[in-house]
Parts: structure tokens; sequence; C-alpha cells
């Protein structure tokens, strides 16, 4: 039973240690994987226990990402009320994208997800008095004590962290299990008394909200946002990292995204084709691992358990 | 308890259930019989809310019920299990009645607490008297066909219906599976006087156990009474006892 907590808490040391070790880069790239990570596992809540396909959650992300960094760069608002500002802005802007979409099923759901989605990105894009267009904000003011790229790495740290705790605790819920039910069988919970609706539009509000921390966390470690956080493709990039780490596991796509984020730097470095390479990678996992990279050790390490490994 | 009154439902041009009447006291077990395609199965949708009748009316405890969304009615105490296999395939037996208990106790939007124990002793009972405790662990998925089938009756057993509907609880299984969930049925009624509504194609099960038969002929119904009066009803012979060698 105490095992289980042994191998969370030595990586948290281990990340906590970190920045003494790393060089000021590979702090950076570690609190991308951070934040792309919540991105990922946030996205898996709806598409991986809920079932509901999010096609187009990168835009909860960017919403995250400009509430913040408009709130910060254009009012004096406190600094607190705008890092938290995106979050809010993504999960309300989740529940009215949501109450359209969730009539609809499956690729219905998607498509319509994607454009709507489309529309936003397209807003952000071209409004240029507000939100900058193509150029997106640069330089925005993080307050003084997230500023300095080790506060900044501590402080994305401390907020992945308390996110993904909350994720965890809302996946062992009875919301949860009730969400997993859904994915499973929704006819089955219709008839034994759940509102199928109600509970998917709650699910995509959580996931919204997450989203929109990582976002906000975006915003701190890089004090800039643009446009290509919410296009789609991005959307697409981060359903990728739940295949590949495991939709049907917790920490897969925590694993997925650190997987990507980390090939995304150094194969760059080297290679400019990363598009062929991420292509090359995705056919492989959907061959040889259909699990994803987690789904496939917890069947292999832990035959009889390790659905929430 | 339930009423259906002259009911009409058709899909395109074809009219599934054409005028059938039902009617089911508190405490009975009522058992539908017909054919392959009388529309059995689009009654039990009717009344389960799971499709809308073109027209008549159909009443729970005296209130109609038409066009009540499933979720809705489980609330009102009609659960239903279904004729295929339908329960939660990547979850286990306990978690499957787990969510059905949940579901019923409103419990199901807590998004903090932990879920592993809640509930356990409800269903734990449930699937004591099921007699699936022993797989309690098991995952749904990899349950045998009869277990699944017994598994639906107890996911439905979670929502503590007053109403219990069971769309051909045997159908698919062995001789022994079937005598085992049919004292089943017997056992929910005695016990716990649980009004049971079922459709079923082994008429001699039927006789053994209902109080009350319905035959369903071409979406209407040829007569509802006690066991002998059916048995000695001409239409019914003609229409489905003589046929009796096909099924």
């Amino acid at each position: 039973m105490k095992w289980k907590y042994v191998t969370p808490l030595l990586l948290l040391a281990a990340l906590a240690a970190a920045p003494q070790f790393l060089p000021r880069f590979h702090t950076y790239i570690l609190a991308i994987v951070l934040l792309t990570g919540l991105l990922a596992t946030s996205l898996n809540l709806a598409i991986g226990f809920g079932g509901i396909y999010q096609f187009h959650h990168a835009v909860f992300y960017g919403v995250g990402a400009y509430g913040t960094a408009l709130v910060l760069t254009r009012t004096q608002l406190p600094a607190p009320v705008g890092l938290m500002a995106g979050p809010v802005a993504a999960a309300a802007l989740s529940l009215v994208m949501g109450v359209i979409c969730v009539r609809l099923s499956k690729l219905y759901f998607g498509m319509l997800q994607i454009s709507l989605g489309s529309l936003v990105w397209a807003t952000v894009y071209r409004w240029y008095s507000f939100t900058g267009g193509d150029n997106g904000i640069p330089g925005v003011p993080v307050p003084g004590w997230i500023a300095s790229s080790e506060s900044a790495y501590y402080y994305t740290l401390a907020v992945t962290t308390l996110s993904m705790l909350a994720l965890y605790r809302i996946v062992g819920s009875p919301f949860g299990k009730v969400l997993q039910g859904i994915r499973d069988n929704p006819v089955r919970s219709d008839a034994i008394g759940i509102d199928v609706k109600a509970h998917k539009l709650t699910a995509l509000v959580i996931a919204g909200f997450f989203g929109g921390v990582a976002g906000s966390l975006f915003v701190v470690i890089d004090t800039s946002v643009f446009p290509d956080m919410m296009f789609w493709t991005y959307s697409l990039e981060v359903l990728i990292m739940c295949l590949l780490g495991g939709m049907y596991t917790f920490f897969g796509p925590l694993v997925g995204s650190s997987i990507l984020v980390l090939l995304r730097t150094y194969v760059s470095i080297h290679i400019p084709y990363w598009h062929l390479c991420l292509g090359i990678i995705l056919t492989l996992v959907i061959v040889f691992l259909p699990e994803g990279v987690l789904g496939y050790a917890a069947r292999r390490f832990r035959p009889k358990e390790g659905r929430l490994a | 308890m339930l009423k259906v009154e002259s009911v009409v439902k058709s899909f395109g041009g074809f009219k599934a259930v054409n005028g059938a009447r039902l009617h089911v006291e508190k405490g009975e077990i009522v058992a539908v019989i017909g054919p392959n395609g009388a529309g059995k199965t689009t009654l039990f949708n009717l009344i389960t809310g799971h499709l809308l009748p073109d027209s008549g009316r159909i009443r729970f405890k005296g209130r109609g019920i038409e066009g009540i969304a499933p979720h809705i009615l489980c609330r009102k105490g009609i659960s239903r299990s279904f004729q295929v296999v339908n329960i939660f395939p990547r979850l286990s037996v306990f978690e499957n009645v787990q969510i059905a208990v949940l579901a019923r106790e409103r419990k199901t939007f807590r998004i903090f607490s932990p879920v592993r124990n809640m509930a356990a002793e409800e269903v734990h009972e449930i699937l004591r008297n099921v007699g699936l405790y022993g797989e309690r662990d098991v995952e749904g998925d990899l349950l045998s066909h009869g277990d699944q089938k017994v598994l639906e009756i107890a996911v439905a057993l979670g929502g503590k219906p007053e109403l219990l509907i069971l769309d051909e609880p045997t159908a698919g299984m062995g001789p022994k599976e079937t005598e085992r969930c049919i004292r089943l049925i017997k056992k929910l009624s005695d016990e716990s006087g649980l009004t049971i509504l079922f459709c079923e194609h082994d008429i001699g099960l039927v006789f053994e156990i209902a109080d009350r038969i319905m035959v369903m002929v071409r979406g209407g119904t040829v007569i509802q009474g006690r066991s002998e009066e059916v048995r000695r009803n001409r239409e019914v012979q003609e229409a489905y006892l003589g046929e009796a060698g096909e099924c």
C-alpha cells in the first residue's frame, strides 16, 4: 500500500532539485514538460475517462494563456487575479461550447468543437487591437515573485502538482467512476438514473479549467502568448500525447507529453523534419502499443490491476 | 401499478406496437410472450422511456409517463435490464452495481470524495443476493454470458426499483443458467415483494413463474390473464403455442 507513493515522491523530489543542477534552458524545458503534462491530463479526463471526443482542447489552453496575459498587460488588477482569470475564462468558454456541443455524439461532437474552437482562434488571430493578432502578446509583465526562471519553475511545479492531485481525486470519486461508466455505456448509464449530458458537461468544464491552468502557467514560464497555442493542429498534438502515453491510465498522458516535448526539443535541433518523426512515432504506437506506453507497462508488469496505474 | 392502454408505435410504415394493452399490479410477476417480432422489446422501450409512443397512454402509479427521459423514470422507480448484454465492460462487477447505487443516492456529482468503499455494504448485499459476490472484483467483460445477464439484473436492482423490467433475461443462456436465472426472478419476487415484468421465449418457464401472462402478436394484445386462461385461449394456441416448435 505505502509503496505506491514511493515513485511519485521520488519523482517530485527529483523535480524539486532539478533547477539546482540544470542549466536555465533545461529548467525552462522541464517546466514546459510539466505544464504540457497537465494539459494532456486535463484533456484525458474528457477523452480517456469520459469518452468525449474533445478534439480541440488547445482552445482552452490558449484562452487560459490569453486570459492571464491580457489581465496582466491591460489592467491594473493584482497579479493573482490575472493568474486565475485565464483558467476561469477557459472554464466559462468550455461551458458555453459544451452546452452547444454536448447533445451531439462522438465524431459530430468533435467536428462541431473544432469549428467553434477555430472561430475562437480566428478571432484571436485577427483582433490586432485587443489580442495583438498574429504577433501575440510578447513580454507579459509577470509579477516579481515568479519572474526569475527558477521561481517560475517552482511555481509551475507547485501548481501542476496540486492540479494533478485534484484531477487524480476527481478520477477516483463517484463522479469519476460514473464518467467511466458513461464512456463504456451511455445507454445503460441513462437507464440507471444518470443524467448523461449533465455529467459530460461537468467533465468538459473541469477539463477546460485545468487546460486553462496549463495555459496560465505557460504565460508565467514564457512571458508571451501567441495564437498558434490554440490552433487546431496543436490540439491534435495533445491528443497524440494521450494516445502515446495511454488513455486508460491516469499518468499516461503525462508520460506521453514528456516524451513528445523532449523529442520535439532535442530532435528538432538535429533534424528539421519534426512532424515526420511525430508521424512515425504515432504509427509505431498505434501498431505496437495500442494502449500506450504506460498502458502497455501496466498490462505487462501488473496484469491484474493497473487500470489507474 | 403499471397500466398501458392502446399504445401505438410505428417505424416508417411498420406498426411495431399496435394497440397493446398491459396491466401490472403491485407485487406480481407478469410475463409478456409472443413470437419474434411481436413488438415485446419495443413495448418495453416505450415503457422505460427509450421510445416515445405515437398514441396511447402509459401510466405508472396513476401518472402518465410517456416521453419522460429514462434517467428520470429510473428515479421514479422503474429499473430495467436489456435483451442484449448491456453492462459496463471495463468496470468490475462491484463497480457495475456501485454506479447504479450511487446514481440512485444522487451522489454522482461528488467530485472529491474517494469512491472506493462507497455504498459497499448495499452493493455486497445485492451481489450476494444474485450470487455474484465471489466474482465482485472481476471485470464485467470477463464474466461468462450467463453471469453477465445476471449482472444486468444486479445493476437494475442497484436502483432499488419498485418495478423491475427484464427484457428476455435468459436470452442466449444454457438450460442450467436459465434455471438459475428463473429461480433468481422468483426469489426476488418472493423475498422483496418486487413487481416484475419480463418477456421470455421459453413458454414452459413462463407458465411456471408468472402470476399473469400477456400474449402479444403483431404489436397487439391477444389476451392477458392467468396462465390457465391463456393456455385455454384458442387464438393463443393458433397464433403462438401452435408454432411453439419453431422456438
